[in-house]
């Protein structure tokens, strides 16, 4: 066996993964989570390695999305712990992803006073790491290992990476979305049969109800609290979802001629919308379709918001960030609309234990604030789920496209996992793994294994029939690290060897008084009636050749009436000539032909 | 097929189209062929000693003759001029293949159909000539039209059903991409550093790589720098698509298109750029942005006039991943990676579907207009030549390499305008190329005949040709070329259970052989090789030895065997297996064992085993084994 050198390959400091870099032997992969972000701000890397350099036991590191939960370890991992290698990413995280970065530090830093993080400048020395990637393009990191990024829908520039060394390779999908929504497309693989899918799991067992309720639902909301004269906060994150309910109430008010105003908080994503308009090629079919003539993200109605607007009296529709109204803009008017009835909050998404959005989602009417002030909650308060993960179904639908030979799910609750695991594992019959954090998990693959034929062989094997299987015969010359099969005589030509010719000669007696060539012919006779797919030739010089096997009769020496049969053949034609000398000795039949 | 580009240098030999009726060109004389006879005189018109086809413009198509394009599985495409031709090729051939290209080359090159098919079907003609390509006719006719190559096979313009039929087979593709073909071979996209999306194309095997290199480019301009790394190790190299005007420096030739625009301005003259609707322009606009305030021309008015004016300017800001790295950084700020974004909101540069509409009321003059054709036989730019042709004031000035300018010029003089000629071609010239074949060193390279000579023009100019080792081969249009490399290996996959039962046999130190003898599956060009199926067991009770009665299905083949029998190790060997008489013989060439119990001979030289056994048939079985066993390798 072939040493087996082990490549890690750490993903978003979520998960570890080692896979092989010879194309033989065990395939071993490790996954692990990190413990919750409530006890540990980073992951612990010591797990990839306690002592010695990150960058010697890494060959890359790959983000999938731009998500802080996916890339806001980097800086710390890059420039704190240090690492030196390439960080791959798509073009348009690379362009988001640091300006998220330095919200977050500033957020961390400047406004809650934690020390010990990354700064500013190890974000742009972090930048300067990665190697932006295209959709489909192979990026060869080594001379072994290759990654191909594939569109995830999710949010701008979402990715799922394909990774490869020699014929093993694992797909690791990051956040995935299999329906297309108002702005982006549906996450795409094709068939490439990875070894391994590490896919989240976030809705495992969720099947949504259809997106266009979801929507109406929304709107409907919106657009009645604002005819009451109400006021409607949206708190957001400033990239993803904002964007899909700014098109969302845009194309509405349009539609509806309503005249109330919509703002969106300032800063952050006003510049967002603008990457979405410079990226327009990652957003769904219809809105590049449409770009010249409207760009979906350049909004009519939609308008910067300034913070004296949230005192003007009358309806209006406000998008404010953060989306958990932990701090922030969003938190201030929120603060403000609080008390009136009319109001309504619209939480768009997921919140965090411990923030205000967590709190009024559970029903808590008065909420404790800076400096002991109690706010009451009389604002009407609505949930709704716009995050694009794949749901079961989705999922389902990515491991058919994708045909794994094994699935690992991570990012999800356990019970939830573990009933789309025994899913998975009945409709297609793969190995599923669900590890918890920490916990390795080994799976071994079985690989065939590439050599290189000679032309000249496998032509020689495929003239006839291509599409028939056959078998074939040859020699596998294995030379360094270099496996060729060849004709056995080219094999031994190449080698310098001689070919040692083994013959076995049988002499096989019969009883027939007629003439040697008599004798001949009636042998010659029988065997062509027998061996009708075989070549059965009666040469001049009195001999009979089957195939290449020779067969002369003499008359016996002392006994006039019985023949000697002389079979002979090589080594090559055993069984032909074992069936022929048996074949013979049974005598020839009695007929008069 | 490498490419699909459209010859439309065949239109300088039509009249142009004018939107708005032209007296001057309604005037043209009739054509009077040297007899005196007047037949064509409604086909062929003659302007200042030039005759010209008074028709819709039609186009001279690629080679179709050669072969039955429905035979063609695959189309690259290399640049988005280089796909100008396809809907001739899906629409009207049979094709039934894929065609492969990157997304800018689809999205820019559909604009180029675009504006083209607008253009002349605004345009309506009610005359088709056709009198004049009659062979017969043809040879009275005056040079150039005279000699004109297959005039018969000329083509008007496609519609755009057609365009989109054509577009709607292309496959979109990214750069370093892989794309398997029917499992032999794989094709790559690589940036040629030419324009938008533009391409070079590897075509590989597992054993052979054949590089397409076409329209490629080592400036810096706004696309992606040209990927030269990934084109090493090419068996051939096939090299096209370089630059139309060796000797024209780009980077000067910008310098004096600003000078020359500038003191035509200054002086009061409109000056006229007859461009293509992408490409070149983007980097104009760019050179624009910063010459116009030195240069004073802050208050002259751009105009870019085309159908498809607005989507160029627009994509142009889309396709970050494609431009070059100081563009694709200004998005990360995010910002328009190209300036004419802010000539467009400083309304310094408007732009205009047609001349008609907005622009009527917008116009003042002077003025510098983009618009196309290069040509100047159909577009926008045919109204302005006839607009501004009489007056000494206004320039025209030529930056496409595609047509000569004299020649696109021939049928509006006499002309009082000004024309500078200011070719920008930013494809490989003749030094660069011998430095990117010194670099990425091909073994053979293949390339169009006119490139292995001095242009006739400068028949004295040696460097203006391709010079590497071994020479290049060249071919001619319809010319066959066998491409000079042998295949002798291919990829097959081993199952690991065959693996598993391989016995390798060290024959020389650090090299195995083992015998193979698998199934072969093959399926859409990929083998793998499986264990063989067990042979159907022989009927359960029946003695060993005795060979079955059925005639033996196949014939397996078995080894070559290879290397010497020690005589003495044999003969041990068969007497522990109770051959207990084994004498043996020495002859000159080796040895003879007798078995005189099992009445068996058994000849024993060098390179060769011979058992001769009389009657006793059951031994000779193990005998063969244990001979193979001694007997060292089998292969």
């Amino acid at each position: 066996m072939l040493d087996v050198v082990y490549c890690f390959i750490l993903i978003e400091g979520q998960l570890v993964t080692e896979i092989p870099k010879s194309s033989s032997g065990h395939h071993k992969d490790a996954a692990e989570q990190t413990p919750s972000r409530l006890e540990r701000r980073f992951p612990d890397f010591s797990y990839i390695t306690q002592n010695g350099r990150l960058t010697d036991f890494l060959d890359c590191v790959i983000i999938s999305h731009f998500h802080l939960d996916h890339c806001g370890a980097l800086p710390y991992f890059s420039e704190m712990v240090g690492y030196d290698g390439p960080i791959y990413m798509t073009h348009p995280t690379k362009a988001i992803c640091p300006i998220l970065l330095e919200d977050y530090r500033k957020i961390t830093v400047d406004k809650k006073g934690e020390t010990n993080f990354f700064t500013s400048q190890m974000i742009k020395d972090c930048m300067k790491k990665v190697v932006a990637v295209h959709l489909h393009q192979t990026v060869q990191v080594d001379e072994e290992l290759e990654i191909k990024a594939y569109y995830a829908g999710h949010v701008l520039g979402a990715a799922m990476f394909q990774i490869k060394v020699g014929c093993e390779s694992v797909v690791y999908t990051g956040d995935y979305n299999m329906t297309p929504d108002r702005h982006l497309g549906a996450a795409w693989i094709d068939k490439c049969r990875p070894d391994l899918l590490i896919t989240e799991s976030t809705y495992a067992t969720t099947i949504r109800d259809s997106k266009r309720c979801r929507e109406r639902d929304f709107l409907k909301k919106v657009h009645e609290t604002v005819e009451r004269g109400g006021k409607v906060l949206i708190p957001v994150f400033a990239l993803g979802r904002a964007q899909e309910l700014c098109i969302l109430l845009e194309t509405f008010w349009e539609r509806m001629n309503l005249k109330a105003p919509i703002y969106f908080s300032t800063g952050l994503t006003e510049k967002a919308n603008h990457y979405y308009k410079l990226f327009i090629t990652w957003t769904n079919q219809k809105i590049r379709k449409t770009f010249v003539q409207r760009n979906m993200f350049e909004f009519k109605h939609i308008k910067a918001f300034d913070r004296a607007f949230a005192d003007n009296p009358g309806p209006m529709v406000v998008f404010a960030t953060p989306g958990m109204l932990h701090a922030g803009q969003s938190l201030q008017i929120f603060r403000k609309w609080a008390g009136n009835e009319k109001n309504m909050v619209i939480m768009p998404g997921y919140c965090v234990q411990g923030t205000v959005g967590h709190k009024i989602l559970s029903g808590q009417r008065k909420l404790e604030m800076e400096g002991r002030q109690i706010l009451e909650v009389k604002m009407q308060v609505e949930y709704m789920s716009f995050s694009a993960h794949a749901d079961a179904k989705g999922i389902m639908q990515l491991i058919r496209q994708a045909e794994p030979r094994n699935v690992l799910l991570v990012h999800g609750e356990a019970k939830k996992m573990e009933f789309l695991k025994q899913k998975i594992e009945q409709e297609f019959h793969v190995n599923c793994y669900m590890p918890a954090n920490g916990e390795t998990t080994t799976i071994f693959t079985n690989p065939s294994i590439p050599v290189d034929i000679s032309l000249g062989l496998l032509k020689r094997e495929t003239a006839i029939d291509a599409k028939k299987p056959k078998l074939m015969h040859g020699t596998l010359i294995m030379k360094d690290n270099s496996f060729r099969l060849v004709s056995p005589e080219q094999a031994l030509k190449e080698l310098g060897l001689a070919e040692h010719q083994l013959r076995f000669t049988c002499r096989v007696h019969i009883q027939d008084p007629r003439k040697e060539h008599e004798t001949v012919l009636r042998v010659y006779n029988h065997l062509k009636g027998v061996l009708k797919d075989y070549s059965v030739q009666h040469l001049p010089d009195g001999s009979i050749t089957v195939e290449s096997i020779l067969i002369q009769a003499t008359a016996h020496l002392e006994d006039q009436g019985t023949k000697v049969l002389l079979v002979s053949w090589t080594y090559q034609d055993e069984e032909l000539g074992s069936y022929l000398t048996s074949l013979l000795k049974k005598g020839l039949p009695q007929s008069t032909s | 097929m490498l490419d699909c580009g459209l010859d439309m240098t065949s239109t300088l030999n039509f009249l142009p189209l004018p939107l708005v009726q032209s007296p001057r060109l309604s005037k043209l004389p009739g054509l009077v062929l040297k007899d005196g006879s007047t037949f064509l005189d409604k086909e062929l018109k003659e302007c200042s000693g030039h005759v010209f086809v008074d028709s819709v413009p039609e186009f001279c198509l690629p080679e179709t003759e050669l072969l039955d394009l429905s035979t063609v599985d695959v189309i690259l495409i290399s640049n988005y001029h280089c796909m100008m031709a396809l809907p001739y090729i899906t629409e009207y051939t049979g094709f039934t293949g894929t065609v492969y290209a990157t997304e800018p080359t689809v999205q820019i090159g559909r604009l180029l159909m675009e504006e083209l098919v607008n253009s002349i079907e605004r345009v309506p003609k009610a005359q088709s000539a056709s009198m004049w390509k009659n062979k017969e006719v043809q040879r009275l006719l005056p040079a150039p039209l005279k000699d004109a190559v297959e005039v018969s096979m000329w083509r008007k313009c496609y519609t755009m059903p057609e365009v989109n039929a054509a577009l709607s087979k292309i496959q979109l593709v990214g750069y370093s991409q892989k794309i398997e073909l029917f499992g032999a071979v794989q094709v790559t996209p690589l940036s040629s550093g030419y324009a938008l999306g533009s391409s070079n194309w590897i075509i590989q095997s597992h054993y052979e790589k054949v590089s397409y290199v076409s329209g490629s480019s080592l400036l810096t301009t706004h696309p992606q720098p040209m990927d030269q790394a990934s084109l090493k190790n090419s068996d051939v190299l096939i090299l096209t698509g370089l630059t139309q005007i060796p000797t024209a420096n780009p980077d000067g030739m910008v310098g004096e298109f600003c000078s020359n625009l500038a003191m035509t301005v200054r002086n009061g003259g409109n000056v006229l750029v007859p461009c293509y609707p992408s490409g070149v322009i983007y980097d104009l606009l760019e050179c624009l942005y910063q010459y116009i305030d030195s240069a004073g021309l802050s208050n002259v008015p751009f105009y870019f006039i085309s159908p498809v004016a607005n989507s160029s300017l627009e994509f142009s800001q889309i396709f970050a991943e494609w431009l070059c790295h100081n563009k694709q950084t200004k998005v990360y700020l995010p910002e328009p990676p190209f300036p004419h974004a802010e000539l467009i909101q400083t309304n310094k540069l408007k732009h205009y579907p047609s001349i008609h509409g907005d622009f009527s009321n917008d116009f003042k003059q002077p003025c510098v207009i983009f618009t196309g054709h290069p040509s100047l036989r159909f577009g926008d730019v045919v109204h302005f030549m006839e607009l501004w042709g009489k007056s000494s004031l206004n320039t025209v000035i030529f930056t496409e390499p595609d047509f000569s300018y004299l020649d696109a010029l021939a049928p509006y003089q006499p002309l009082a305008m000004k024309c500078v000629y200011c070719p920008i071609d930013t494809r490989l010239n003749f030094i660069q190329v011998s430095k990117l074949l010194k670099e990425v060193q091909p073994l053979h390279v293949v390339c169009p005949e006119q490139y292995t000579q001095p242009p006739p023009s400068q028949s004295h100019r040696t460097d203006l040709m391709i010079d590497c080792q071994p020479p290049p081969m060249s071919y001619r249009r319809a010319e066959v070329l066998t491409l000079p490399y042998k295949r002798r290996y291919e990829k097959i996959e081993i199952m690991p259970e065959l693996a598993d039962s391989l016995v390798p046999l060290e024959i020389k130190p650090g090299i195995s052989l083992a015998t193979v003898s698998a199934m072969l599956h093959t399926k859409d060009n990929k083998h793998v090789l499986q264990l063989p199926p067990k042979p159907p067991q022989p009927p359960t009770s029946k003695k060993r030895k005795r060979v079955s009665d059925d005639v033996p299905e196949c014939k397996p083949l078995k080894p070559l065997l290879s290397g010497s029998i020690p005589v003495d190790q044999f003969v041990q060997t068969l007497e522990k297996h109770g051959f207990s008489d084994v004498k043996v013989e020495d002859t000159a060439k080796g040895h003879i064992v007798l078995l005189q119990e099992a009445e068996t001979l058994i000849q024993i030289e060098e390179d060769s085993t011979h058992i001769i056994c009389d009657n006793d048939e059951p031994l000779r079985v193990p005998e063969g084994r244990k001979v193979k066993f001694c007997c060292s390798d089998a292969v």
